[in-house]
């Protein structure tokens, strides 16, 4: 299976924490370890821990906490909220648009 | 998973969850509830009247942005009559607040609004920076925001506004109610929740999104391309505050209702008199004619502190004997210009009254 291309973006400051760039292009393989249970299709809680291996530049627990996003970030997949879209067990497919915004950074 | 229709209309596909009620809705109708609950917070504290000045307090980043935004849509889609301005504050931080005023420029020309920026600098003689490179990075925050309060005053009584609105949300008050409980400050639990305030100045203070999630903030400026700047103040923000908002949002994460349950627990504290006692008489500041609750107010003594190069001399009892030791100010002591309120005739009249004739 080839791996899939998704577009990630960065915003509300946390663009900050990713080389001072809002816009990626990542390839991510398509099926991941998973645990003891083997290997199941990767989600946004493993392209969080992807990002954070591969992309993040600094302090990381800024990005991440307790295995997906910190609480206070907002993440929108194809333009949608994740609360609808399973959060965390959202399964990735090519071409998705995933965006991070910071609602942590003054107002 | 198949995408889920609105909840309202019906109709579009769902793209948020609404924090507050759990709803699932689509864009178009977001941005109508959004925009109709801050109407209605607005109607029912009835925060303005025909004709009114207001100026939006204005720091360029996401809920003054959004605050901007909706106060003009409104203003237009409601006929309020509100003349609006935009007013910032520049406290003198390099590669922060230089960059975020250059958002509220951009702004004033979106909006087409006038805009006033007052800065430390003209106002005090000292910026952030400078006033951090001499006492440190310990208590900035105290200097800054005494300095931004009464700076926002004076911005206001320069463009003769009667009314101030920030973009404090709902999320921004809980944090507050939460402070005030762990510092114990009973006095304050009530009144940080209060829509509007009339405290040591003539000019009112509104909160026109106290109901307004950050979440659906932050969503509402991501859906209408709004411009803002979010950056952290590079003086590294009261960890304190970082430690209750992180707890908040966890405490949001589990159950979305915290945020309001918060403030109406703030709301429901009600002061007793013995307590209110406490909280001094105002009268105004022998040196620069602001509200003040001593001889000197907060600005002109931490002012006189830096001048006289003891920082802490108004925030320790300790410095401040230190100073008096030293005998009075000198003569050629920098100062802040007079200030002349704007309704000139301050009367004893509750903050409801200016609200008769509407
Ligand atoms: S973090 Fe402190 S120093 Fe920086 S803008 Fe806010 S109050 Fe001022
Ligand atoms: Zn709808
Ligand atoms: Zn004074």
């Amino acid at each position: 299976m080839s791996h899939l291309r998704l577009k990630v973006e960065f915003g509300g400051g946390l663009e900050l924490l990713f080389s001072n760039q809002r816009k990626h292009l990542v390839t991510v393989p398509p099926v991941v370890p998973q645990g003891n249970e083997g290997e199941g299709p990767a989600d946004i809680n493993f392209l969080v821990h992807w990002l954070k291996d591969n992309l993040l530049k600094e302090r990381p627990e800024l990005f991440i906490e307790g295995g997906t996003v910190r609480p206070g970030i907002l993440v929108l997949v194809n333009d949608t909220d994740w609360e609808l879209e399973g959060e965390g067990d959202y399964e990735l497919k090519e071409g998705d648009e995933i965006v991070f915004i910071s609602t942590l950074h003054g107002g | 998973m198949a995408p889920k229709s609105c909840a309202l209309c019906r109709n579009a596909k769902a793209i948020l969850r609404r924090p507050k009620t759990g709803q699932q809705i689509c864009k178009d109708c977001f941005f109508r509830v959004f925009e109709t609950e801050v109407h209605n917070t607005i109607t029912e504290a009835r925060l303005f009247k025909q004709g009114d000045s207001v100026a939006i307090g204005a720091s360029g980043g996401k809920d003054s942005t959004v605050l901007a935004y909706v106060m003009k849509t409104l203003n237009e889609r409601y006929q309020y009559g509100l003349n609006l301005f935009l007013l910032s504050i520049d406290e003198g931080i390099t590669g922060y607040r230089d960059d975020s005023l250059e958002t509220v420029k951009r702004n004033q020309q979106q909006y087409d609004m006038p805009l006033k920026i007052l800065s430390y600098h003209e106002l005090y003689g000292w910026t952030m920076d400078r006033v951090v490179s001499t006492i440190g990075k310990k208590n900035n925050c105290t200097f800054c925001g005494v300095f931004r309060r009464q700076a926002l005053d004076r911005g206001a009584a320069t463009l003769g506004v009667d009314h101030i609105v920030t973009g404090h949300n709902a999320d921004d008050i809980a944090e507050t109610v939460l402070m005030n409980i762990m510092r114990g400050d009973i006095a304050r639990l009530g009144r940080c929740t209060a829509i509007c305030t009339q405290g040591e100045d003539t000019i009112r203070r509104s909160k026109p999104f106290k109901y307004a999630y950050e979440k659906e903030i932050v969503m509402y400026a991501y859906f209408k391309k709004l411009d803002y700047f979010s950056t952290e103040c590079i003086y590294s923000p009261d960890a304190y505050r970082g430690h209750a908002r992180a707890f908040l949002k966890d405490l949001e994460a589990a159950r979305p209702s915290a945020i309001i349950d918060i403030i109406h627990s703030g709301e429901a504290f009600e002061v007793k008199d013995e307590v209110r006692a406490t909280q001094k008489a105002q009268q105004t500041c022998i040196r620069c004619g602001y509200m003040s609750s001593n001889d000197l107010c907060k600005a002109c003594s931490l002012l006189e502190g830096l001048e006289r190069g003891m920082s802490t001399a108004a925030i320790t009892d300790k410095g401040r004997r230190k100073l008096e030791a030293q005998g009075p100010a000198p003569d050629n002591l920098r100062t802040i210009p007079y200030f002349h309120p704007p309704n000139s005739t301050i009367t004893n009249d509750s903050p409801e009254q200016p609200q008769v004739n509407d």
